[in-house]
This record gives structure tokens, sequence and C-alpha cells, in this order.
């Protein structure tokens, strides 16, 4: 690959610099542990539970084992040989790494057949046979707040969260966290409102897809363990392993190349613990890579139902605002926990009201476990505050912008947690919205069966909070840089981002700076790609890390008594007699942050704000009731775009994504919690006959003065406004208002009728 | 079971044994160590996994390898330097994982083999049956026409 070498003083922050790894890709050779083999591996294929909720009676392995080439076929007993309690997760120890015991939901791993072949693994992994004395199930999150049907006979908080540990040891509950929040007087508030409006909107459970499949590798030793993974989280693979284990951390490496693909699906403990205990039983290199299929079974997005209720004085101000959220975590916590609370913060939506009241529930249920995806919750309560705000306009007969920009929560002002806002251009995403829908201009509403209608949703996210970020940067006797960080580029850019911020900081370009993938026995320490969190947070540890070498590069010249402008490569010369030596330098960064006091308030909640709004025109064949979106515009407050075509990349792809959550997606479970649709040809995901005709994206001119030369996260932010948007786009066309996604063509026939 | 067949591979002439159920991604795979196709949604309804076989573009996770016997199979691995279409997509930002571009890469040469300048409406149809899950369809659509135009030109 061609690249640049010489330095500059050319500013990289604001350069369109194209992805550093684009020849690698479009070649082919980017390397993903797709990839990945290792000499002697075995190929492992998952049997798996074919009930929702049962206790296991008997697993029968021989017939499976008697196949030729079979290696040998491992269930929970030989798990626990290496592993005594082989429970994992974040928020709860709650998943053991084949099931114990009982089954919590369809697709539930059971057992696992390893061969040198993978076809004789799938051959074998069929005659594998299970029997189960079958337990009444749950699969709605409300009805899981009440249900007989237990999911989880006790509760086993992680001990990471404070907010969890009151759970530790409870019973007869499927609710692994609630979150309340109290503000003002909410009761007296209601009392008082000129109009209350109430309505509950619900979200389908999905399932992130990302194209290259969930995949891991394990090699092991008698003393060490090397676990290469498509993982956001390569940190909390280590610790974790290393928890299960009983092992220091320094006996197990992870090693993360490119992801393909990632969204939220690749986080905490998928397959690691499994390959791991695998190699360990085995003494040989272990693979597993799930199939598209496997994938839905294994980790999804929350479906919720979110009950919403607001008090509107005579002048058009909303006074009061309920929120009761209930989170479908399906059977296993995951982050659903850290989902619930944290979306929580802004359940009221980006507006300013002064009496709230929230309760947010994570429920256990007998589905695939769910856990963060492209929004960490907040597209499910846009969805929901956004389309009641539209619905209390229309009822008011106030136009939907002008409600909004009354309520509007502004910079300076405390958002509900009390977090009083900063950089959060919430008006101008508004204003720049309002502009490039051309508003204000007269509406064509269609003719005969085809009617037209526009909408707009605007919302905002307190990125998760309190998280850490290590970097360190390297410049070589040449003058060369490479930069030390455990940042998973799983398609959003963040190596050439993290290389021009360094190269910003070192007067390099941005293509000459080597971004070393993540190998937690090179990189340091990072709390996990997700949550639109890297960016800022790694990103302000690789300038202060760059910062740091900068500053002993100065050091050096000053000693030697060279001249300010010495080239650095002449500094190494003099210090070392020829080419030799180089300069490290280390940056960490974490937020500082208050946890919610009893009634769920805190004047820290969150380190940056991101705030995304989106509008729509669209078609309605009232004949058919199919919806077809002929315009999208995404417009957001990214802080400074590092690099402007990968944020309009990211703003555009985040929002095609959801459009797909919005009008097609959906797994469908029957009255077993069997999944009727786990493949493409069933769950269709946008394609580009989906693409809406015109989609513009903009960044608003705004800066986080807190952030890596101005900028902050937006991998999610163009998720937030779509769904409501367009169901409010549908009401303007037809006068039909939909609370359920996904937006299909027969409910709106239907409503029509 | 196994047996060995013979084609051109990427302009080599080659040789491979392979088992009647292996499809052309795995051989390509654990044969050549070719991993520019690959399986991602196993229904051939990705594009991941395209291969040209015979000038033509096949879902290579669908294909049984001994089909290809004698026949001329082309990879995205073909090549030194980078074509038009490649260097489109480097330009207009038309990739973000890069798991399906290899695909994109490959029907969009195709497409433009067919249609030297397409319109939007022909783009769409003619890549429909390759997902980017990242969405950079957009910047796809634009690589597509820049890489008609360097080519017209040429």
């Amino acid at each position: 690959m061609k690249r640049a070498t010489q330095s500059t003083e050319t500013p990289q922050i604001g350069r369109s610099v194209p992805r550093l790894e684009s020849w690698l890709k479009v070649t082919g050779r980017a390397e993903y542990v797709h990839n990945l083999r290792l000499p002697g591996m075995l190929y492992g294929r998952i049997f798996r539970s074919t009930v929702a909720h049962g206790r296991i009676k008997r697993v029968d392995v021989a017939a499976a084992q008697a196949v030729p080439g079979v290696y040998r076929v491992i269930t929970s007993k030989e798990v626990r040989e290496i592993v005594p309690e082989p429970y994992y997760g974040p928020a709860f120890h709650d998943q053991p790494i084949l099931a114990i015991d009982k089954v919590r939901h369809v697709g539930e791993p059971v057992a696992v057949v390893l061969a040198s072949d993978p076809h004789v693994a799938e051959e074998a992994v069929h005659l594998v046979t299970a029997e189960y004395e079958e337990l009444p199930a749950v699969y709605d999150e409300v009805e899981a707040m009440s249900s007989k049907a237990i999911v989880h006979d006790a509760l086993k908080p992680a001990g990471t969260f404070p907010d969890l540990k009151h759970l530790k040891g409870r019973t007869n509950t499927n609710v692994a966290l609630d979150f309340h929040l109290r503000r003002g007087n909410p009761e007296t508030a209601f009392k008082g409102a000129h109009r209350v409006f109430e309505h509950r909107f619900r979200t389908q459970q999905v399932m992130h897809t990302p194209l290259e499949p969930l995949v891991s590798v394990a090699e092991s030793t008698e003393s060490s363990l090397t676990i290469h993974t498509a993982s956001q989280s390569p940190s909390f693979v280590r610790i974790e392993v290393a928890r299960l284990l009983g092992w220091p951390e320094n006996r197990i490496r992870v090693r993360v190349p490119f992801l393909g693909g990632g969204f939220g699906a690749k986080l905490y403990i998928k397959l690691e613990a499994l390959v791991s205990v695998l190699s360990l039983l085995t003494k040989r290199p272990v693979k597993i890579s799930l199939t598209m299929e496997e994938q839905f079974f294994t980790i999804t997005k929350h479906a919720s139902t979110f009950r919403i209720k607001s008090g509107v004085s005579q002048d058009g101000r909303i006074v009061a605002r309920e929120c009761e959220v209930w989170w479908n975590g399906g059977a296993y916590a995951d982050i659903g926990p850290r989902v619930t609370q944290k979306s929580g913060f802004t359940a009221p939506g980006p507006y300013d009201i002064e009496h709230v009241a929230i309760d947010s529930y994570a429920l256990y249920t007998n589905l695939p476990p769910a856990g963060a995806l492209r929004g960490f919750g907040i597209p499910q309560l846009v969805w929901a505050y956004e389309g009641h705000t539209d619905m209390m306009a229309r009822e008011l007969g106030i136009d939907p912008i002008e409600f909004r920009r009354k309520n509007l929560l502004r910079d300076g002002r405390p958002q509900a947690t009390g977090t009083v806002m900063r950089d959060a251009a919430i008006e101008k995403v508004l204003e720049r919205l309002e502009v490039l829908m051309d508003w204000k201009s007269r509406h064509d509403k269609g003719t005969g069966t085809i009617k037209k209608g526009r909408g707009i949703a605007i919302g905002f996210k307190a990125c998760v909070s309190p998280t850490t970020s290590l970097a360190a940067v390297n410049v070589n006797a040449d003058g060369s840089c490479i930069v030390y960080c455990s940042t998973a580029d799983m398609g959003q850019g963040s190596d050439t981002a993290m290389a021009q911020i360094a190269g910003e900081v070192l007067h390099l370009a941005a293509e000459s700076v080597t971004v070393v993938h993540s190998d937690t026995d090179v990189t340091p320490y990072d709390m996990a790609t997700l949550g639109s969190r890297s960016l800022f947070h790694m990103g302000n540890a690789v300038k202060l890390a760059a910062e740091d070498a900068l500053k002993k590069l100065n050091q050096l010249r000053s000693e030697l008594q060279l001249p300010a402008d010495c080239p650095v490569p002449d500094i190494f010369k003099k210090k070392y007699g020829m080419q030799a030596g180089n300069v490290i330098g280390t940056g960490s960064y974490i937020p500082t942050y208050k946890s919610p006091d009893a009634n769920g308030l805190t004047d820290n909640a969150t380190p940056f704000w991101m705030v995304g709004g989106s509008g729509v025109e669209l078609e309605v064949d009232t004949e058919t009731g199919r919806v077809r979106v002929t315009r999208l515009v995404n417009v957001a407050d990214v802080g400074t775009p590092i690099n402007p075509r990968i944020v309009e990349t990211q703003l555009s792809g985040a929002a095609i994504m959801q459009l797909g959550f919005t009008l097609h997606e959906k797994m469908e479970f029957d009255a077993q919690g069997q999944l009727r649709n786990a493949s493409l040809a069933e769950y269709k995901i946008p394609g580009l006959l989906d693409l809406p005709e015109i989609i513009t994206n903009e960044a608003v001119v705004a800066e986080q003065r807190t952030g890596p030369f101005g900028g902050k996260g937006v991998g999610e932010t163009g998720t937030f406004g779509v769904s409501p948007a367009i169901a409010n786009a549908i009401h303007d066309a037809v006068g039909v208002r939909l609370t359920e996604l996904p937006l299909k063509p027969e409910d709106v026939w239907e409503k029509l009728r | 079971m196994r047996r060995e067949i013979h084609f051109r591979l990427n302009g080599e002439a080659v040789s491979a044994q392979v088992a009647p159920h292996e499809s052309l991604v795995e051989v390509l795979q654990e044969s050549f160590g070719l991993y520019g196709a690959r399986e991602s949604c196993g229904q051939g309804l990705c594009g991941c996994c395209t291969v040209l076989v015979n000038g033509r573009a096949v879902s290579g996770c669908l294909y049984l390898a001994t089909l290809a016997e004698g026949f001329e199979i082309q990879t995205i691995e073909n090549g030194k330097e980078l074509d038009a279409v490649q260097q489109a997509f480097i330009e207009t930002g038309g990739l973000q994982c890069g798991f399906c571009t290899p695909g994109f890469v490959l029907m969009t040469r195709q497409l433009l083999d067919e249609h030297p300048d397409p319109d939007d409406d022909t783009i769409r149809h003619y890549l429909s049956g390759n997902l980017c899950r990242c969405a950079a369809y957009p910047e796809i659509i634009e690589a597509v026409k820049l890489a008609a135009r360097t080519r017209r030109k040429a």
C-alpha cells in the first residue's frame, strides 16, 4: 500500500482522509477472525435448546461421539472441570458457558461437537438429543413483571455496578434492574395541567446482523491462553475470562483484527468463554463461527413497551411527564440493566420539563438475550416520546416544530437528571431540520390513492459514563508513529480518526501513522468500543499520549541542545549515535461522573450529549398501505467532524439501518417462543432498493469543548429520529397513527379501513 | 470421496482435492488461502461470497467446487493494480467494515461491462443482491458512477 511518509503542517482534523485500510478492504485482504486457521484446529458446532424454558433431563451425545472424525462432544459437565462456576456477564453472572440444569430460551447452547472437519461436526451435532421437562415461559416484557414464570431462580449481580447490588440473591422476580427518577412534583403538576395526554408505544425485537457472524478462536498451553475474536471489547474479554479461570490477566491474550460489522452484537462475552474452555479441555486450537441463523439466538435488541403521559399548560408548555418503560432483556441480562438505567436518564426527551417521573425496568423473559444495538436503548425511547410529542401537537393544533421549539431543552438548562446541558446543539438541530425540510413552504398532500406526508423527530443521548480509555503513542527513530489502542475498527473508521488525532499533534499525515489493532498483550486497556464513546474517550487518550510523546521529544531536544525545530530523526541520531531508540507517550482518560441519588438525580450524568434529528417525506398507497420514503434528512450535532466524509457515512448508515428497524425487520416468535424467521431470506435487512431517493445528511456547526479537537461520537446519532419521523409522516399523509414497530403495510391498510 | 479437479484461478492453471459437498468458497479459502470471497448468510442472498465463474458472478457459498472443473475462476484477489472500480470505492468512501466490499466490487465490474453509463435505477437493481449492513449505499452508488466515468474516459 502506498502511504505518504513526509511530515506535514497541514491540519489533519477536518480532512476527509480515505480510511487507512481502504486498500486492504477493496482487495479482500483485510484481516478478520473469519479468515483465521491454526494448525491442528478443531471446529465446534453448537447443539441448541429446542424449548424456551425447561429442566434438562437428559442430553445424549453417544451417537454424535460415534461419528467418524468427531474429536469430542462437550456438555456443561466437562465445562465445570475447567470452570467450576461457569457463569458470565457484564451486569449479572447469569449466563452459563453451556446450559446447566435448565434452558431459558430456544437456541440456548447445550452441547458442542468438535471435529477437524466442520462438516463432520455439523453432521454429528444433528445426532445429539436432549429431553426437557418443559416449564411455563414468559415472553412479554410487561407480563414478566408479574408472571409466575420465573426465568432465574435467584439473581446474581456481577458486583461491578452499585445500582445492582440490592438485587443480589433476590428470588421470585424477573426484574433485573429498576431505575426510578423523581424530579419536582409530577402528581400535583398533572392535576394543575390544562390537558393530559397518555400513549403507549412498543418496539419489536430485532437483530444486529453483522455480515461477519460472531466468531472466536482460542489456543492454549498449560499456562496461557490466546483468544482471537471478533470483539468490540477485548479488555473486558480478558478480565472476564481471567475471572472465570481464576487466572491473572497476563496469562490471557486477546487479539482483535478488523470486525465485519458489530453494532453492539460483539460486546462482552459471546463465544470467547466457550472456545477458551474447549481449547483448555482438548489442548487444541478451537474455532467457532456462528451461522447467520445462530446469530439470532445469540444477541438481539430489546423489544420494549413505553407508557408516556404528559401534562400541558394552556399556553402549550409541557409541565409534567411520566415515563414507564419495560425492556425485554430475554433470558440473560447481558448489558440490559445498563441500557435500562442510562437510557432511563433521557426517557422524557430533549424537552425542558419541570416535573418528571421515570420508571424503567429491565426484565428477564424466555427469548434470546438482548443487549446494546446502535443507540443503547435510545431509539426505542425516541420512537415513543417523539410520536407522543407529535400526537399532542396535532391535538393542540400547534405546528409540530413550533410545539417542540416551545418546549425545547436549551443549553445551560438542567435535563431530567439535573445535569445541565452543555455543548448540545438541540436548538440548531431542530432549526436546520426545519430549513432542510423546507417546512414553512406549502406541502404537497398527494392525489388519488397516493397520499404524501412529512414528519420530523429529534432525540438525544447521554453517553454512557464513567468509562476508561488508555493509549500509547510511539515515535520511532525515523520520526514515524505508531498508535496503540484497544478500540476495535468495525467499520466506523476509528483507525483513521485516531491516526488523524495523533497526526494533528505530531504534525504527521494521518496516512503515515500506523494504528495497532487490539492485542491485550500490547495495547492498553479500553472499556469497549460501544455507545459512540471511542472518538471522545479514546480520542482524548490518544491526544494525551501524542502530547506526552511530543513533550518528551521536546525535552530531548533541549537536553541535547538541539534547536526547537530540529527534525525528529536528528534527535534520535544525536542521542543514540545512529537510527535507534524510540519515544513512547501515554495517555489515559476517564471523565468525571456522579452516580444518581435515591431520586435518580445527578448533576453529572454524562461527559457529552449526542443530538440527532430526522425529517421524512413519504408516500402512502391507500389501496395497499405501502409506505415509500422519498426523502430522508438527517441532522446531527457531532461536535467538530474529525473526518467529515466518514462522519456522513456513519450518519446515513445509521439512519438506513434504523429504516430497516422501522419498516421491515422483526424477529417473529410463535406462542412457544420459537423464532420463525432466523435467516436473511425471511428477515429482511435494507438493500439498495429500500433506499429513499434522496438522503441528505448534515452535521450542524458545533463544538464539543471537552472532546479531542472539538469532536465527539457519531456512530449512533443517525438512528435517533428515523422511526418516529416516519410514523409522524404517515399520520400526516393519511391520518393514521401507528404505535408499534415495524410499520407494516397491512397495519396501515387496516387502520385506513 | 475426494477427487482432483483442475481449473484456472485468477489466470493460473491450478488443481485441488475437493469433496463433493464442498463449496467454491471453502476450496478457495482452504486450498488457496484466498479469503476475499466469504460466507455470510449462507443462502446466496448477501453477495459476500461473490466469485466470477467463466466471467459471470455466482454465489460462491452455494456453488459446488467440483462444478468448477475446467472453468475459469476469478476472485477479488485477481490483478496486481487497483482498477477503476476499486479506486472509486476508496475515493468515495463506499465501504465501512469491508466484509461485503469484494462482492460489491466484482458485481460493479460486471454491471459496468454491461452498462457503461448506468443510471441510479439500473445501479440499484443490478446491485440489489449485495447487502451492506453498514449501509454505505449512497457512497456505493457514487462509487459506481465515478468508476463508470473513469472507465469511459480510459
